[in-house]
C-alpha cells in the first residue's frame, strides 16, 4: 500500500463490493439450522440462496422400518414445536387406510390438544419473531404463557415437548380428570393477556415499520410455491384444511363454529374488537402473516371451550389404540392437516399382510414455505431478512425431517 | 372427488396413449400417466378450469423392489419406481394424486437412475420437491433449472429412500453403522 496514492485508499474504503456472506447455520435469527448464503452489496441483497438439511435424519427411510405405532415417536421430532399436531396428522393418514371409526370422545380430545398446542406454537412464532426483531420483551410475555400449556401437555401425557399422545386408533390416555377444569382456568387466565401481545406487538410502531411492506408475496405466488397455513392466508387466500380439507380430518371439526382469518374485502374477522390494520401494511407482507397468526390463537381459544364443553357430554371411551402389529392392507392413503406452519401431510403406502409400511412420506408445510424466500429475499436489505424469514414462522426439523 | 371417471374419459380422448391407467377404487383415486406426457398432462390439470389443481402440495417416490429374494418371488409386481404427485385446488377445494411408473434402472444399467421429464415449468413448487426425489429416491428430473441435491450433503453417495440402499460404513471420517 506505501506506493498507492492517497485518493485510491480513500475510494477502497468506501466502495461497496459484492460480497457472499454465510447467514447461518448458527445465525440466531434463522430459527435452527437454516443457512443463507446471501450475495450482497453493501447493505443490499441480491440473492440469497437457502441452504437446508443439517437436521436431516431421514425420517421416511425410519417410516419405512417401523409399524405405523412405532413411527409416533419420530414424528414428535419434525415439527418439535407441534408435536401434537404431527402425531394427528400421521395418526389420521394411518386410520385413513384402515379405515378406522373412532369414538366422539376421542375426536373431541384430539381437537382440544391439538389446538392447544397450537396456541403455544403460535406463542413461540410471536416470541421468536419479535426476538428476530429486536425486542427482547414479548418472547418473556410469551414463553411465561406458552409454560403453563406445556404444562397443562404434560399433566396429560408426561412429556413436555415430544408428546407421542395421539396415536392411530385413538389416544394414548384418558384426560386425568380434573383437566379440564385446569385448562380452563387458563384459558379464562389467558386470553385477556392478548391484547398486551398487541400492544406490545401488532400496533407497535417500530414494529409496524419493521414489517409492513415488506416481504410482499402476492396470492398468485404463494400458490405457486405450495406455501399453506398463515403465510398463504396473510396473502388473502381463503384455504384452510380445518374446513377446505380431507373428508376425515373436516368430519374431526364438524359441528364447531370458527373462522378462518383471511383478509376478505378489506377486512378481517374481528377487526372491530383486535387492533385495525395499519395503513402503511399491504396485503401479504410480514405485518400480515404475524397478524393471521395472532388472530388464530384467539380461533383456537374459541375452539378449545367448544371441544371441552362437547367432551363433558360425549359418551364412549378414549379410543383402542391400533396394537403394534396391526397389518395394513394394501393400499395408500394421503392426508393433509392443518397443523400450526401450514398443511402437513403424510402418505402411508403398505403392501398387505404386514405391518410395517412400504413408504411413510412426511409432507412438510415449511419446506414449501421456505422455497418461496429466494423470491422474497431479492433485492432487500440485509435487515429485512430475519423479518422476512422470521414472518414465515420455519422449523427446521420439519424441513429437513 | 375430482378424479373420477368424467374426468378420465375427457383426459383419454384428448390426450390418448399417454393416459396409461387409472384406480378410482382407491382411497385416493389416481390416474396413471405415461412418462413422455407427463409434462402436458400436468399443463392441462393446471390450466383446465374445472379441475385447476393450482397447486403441488407433494412429489414422492415409492419403491417397488424387495430386497429379499425369498420375499421377491412371491411379490406380484415387477421391481419398478412409482413417482407420486399430490395435487391441490386450492380455488376449488379439491384435490387428486397422478403418477408415473418408471423401470428402477435406466435402460436396465444398475446404478443409472432412470429420467423423467421435469414439471418445475408448470409448478415453481416443483423446483425443490424434485431436488428432494433426486437426492432421496434417485430419479433424474430433465429440464430442472438446478437439479442439486438438497438434504444431503453435495458429495453423498447413492439414495437413501431405495430400498437396496447400503448405509455406507463411513463419510469423512464419522463412523456409519
Amino acid at each position: 500500500m506505501s506506493n498507492s496514492n492517497p485518493t485510491e485508499i480513500v475510494e477502497l474504503d468506501v466502495r461497496t463490493d459484492e460480497m457472499l456472506v454465510n447467514m447461518g447455520p448458527q445465525h440466531p435469527s434463522t430459527h435452527g439450522v437454516l443457512r443463507l448464503v446471501l450475495r450482497t452489496d453493501g447493505e443490499v441483497v441480491s440473492e440469497a440462496v437457502p441452504h437446508i438439511g443439517y437436521l436431516h435424519r431421514c425420517a421416511e427411510k425410519i417410516g419405512e422400518n417401523l409399524t405405523p405405532r412405532q413411527f409416533i415417536p419420530y414424528t414428535d421430532r419434525m415439527d418439535y414445536l407441534a408435536g401434537m399436531n404431527m402425531n394427528l396428522g400421521w395418526a389420521l393418514a394411518v386410520e385413513k387406510l384402515l379405515n378406522y371409526d373412532l369414538p366422539d370422545k376421542v375426536r373431541h380430545t384430539r381437537v382440544m390438544i391439538s389446538e392447544l398446542n397450537r396456541i403455544a406454537s403460535h406463542l413461540v412464532g410471536m416470541g421468536t419473531y419479535g426476538l428476530d426483531l429486536g425486542t427482547f420483551s414479548p418472547f418473556l410475555y410469551a414463553f411465561r404463557e406458552r409454560e403453563k400449556i406445556l404444562d397443562l401437555l404434560e399433566w396429560v401425557c408426561g412429556a413436555r415437548l415430544t408428546y407421542s399422545y395421539i396415536t392411530p386408533g385413538g389416544v394414548t390416555a384418558d384426560l386425568p380428570s380434573d383437566w379440564i377444569g385446569k385448562c380452563r382456568t387458563f384459558l379464562d387466565q389467558f386470553e385477556p393477556q392478548i391484547p398486551d401481545y398487541h400492544t406490545l406487538l401488532t400496533t407497535n410502531a417500530i414494529f409496524i415499520k419493521r414489517t409492513a411492506g415488506i416481504g410482499l408475496m402476492p396470492a398468485e405466488m404463494a400458490i405457486a410455491y405450495g406455501c399453506s397455513g398463515p403465510v398463504i392466508r396473510g396473502s388473502g387466500i381463503d384455504h384452510d384444511l380445518r374446513r377446505d380439507g380431507d373428508p376425515r380430518y373436516k368430519a374431526m371439526y364438524e359441528g364447531y363454529d370458527f373462522e378462518v382469518i383471511v383478509q376478505k374485502n378489506g377486512s378481517y374477522p374481528k377487526d372491530q374488537v383486535y387492533p385495525a390494520v395499519p395503513d402503511e401494511a399491504i396485503l401479504g407482507d410480514c405485518w400480515h402473516r404475524f397478524y393471521v397468526r395472532m388472530l388464530e390463537v384467539i380461533q383456537a381459544i374459541k375452539l378449545i371451550r367448544q371441544a371441552m364443553d362437547f367432551y363433558e357430554k360425549a359418551s364412549g371411551d378414549w379410543g383402542t389404540p391400533i396394537k403394534l402389529n396391526t397389518k395394513l392392507p394394501a393400499g395408500e392413503a394421503y392426508l393433509e392437516t392443518e397443523a400450526p406452519r401450514g398443511q402437513m401431510g403424510f402418505y402411508v403406502v403398505a403392501d398387505g399382510g404386514d405391518s410395517i409400511p412400504r413408504r411413510a412420506r412426511a409432507r412438510s408445510s415449511c419446506f414449501s414455505n421456505l422455497s418461496v424466500v429466494e423470491e422474497l429475499c431479492r433485492n432487500c436489505l440485509i435487515a429485512d431478512i430475519p423479518a422476512i424469514v422470521g414472518s414465515l414462522d420455519i422449523v427446521m426439523g420439519e424441513i429437513d425431517r | 372427488m375430482v378424479i373420477d371417471e368424467s374426468l378420465l374419459q375427457k383426459l383419454r380422448e384428448r390426450f390418448g396413449d399417454k393416459i396409461a391407467g387409472a384406480s378410482l377404487q382407491s382411497i385416493d383415486p389416481w390416474i396413471e400417466i405415461a412418462p413422455e406426457g407427463l409434462v402436458e398432462v400436468c399443463r392441462y390439470l393446471k390450466d383446465e378450469p374445472s379441475v385447476a389443481f393450482d397447486c403441488l402440495n407433494s412429489i414422492c417416490v415409492v419403491d417397488y423392489c424387495e430386497t429379499d429374494p425369498k420375499k421377491a418371488a412371491k411379490t406380484s409386481w415387477q421391481p419398478h419406481l412409482e413417482v407420486v404427485y399430490h395435487l391441490t385446488s386450492v380455488q376449488r377445494k379439491t384435490s387428486g394424486v397422478i403418477k408415473v411408473m418408471l423401470p428402477r434402472w435406466k435402460d436396465g444399467v444398475e446404478g443409472e437412475i432412470p429420467e423423467l421429464a421435469s414439471v418445475s415449468s408448470v409448478w415453481i413448487a416443483a423446483d425443490w420437491h424434485e431436488r428432494e426425489v433426486y437426492d432421496l429416491s434417485g430419479v433424474y428430473f430433465v429440464g430442472h433449472p438446478n437439479l442439486r441435491r438438497i438434504l444431503c450433503p453435495e458429495d453423498w453417495v447413492g439414495h437413501p429412500l431405495r430400498k437396496d440402499y447400503v448405509m455406507p460404513l463411513e463419510y469423512h471420517g464419522i463412523r456409519g453403522r
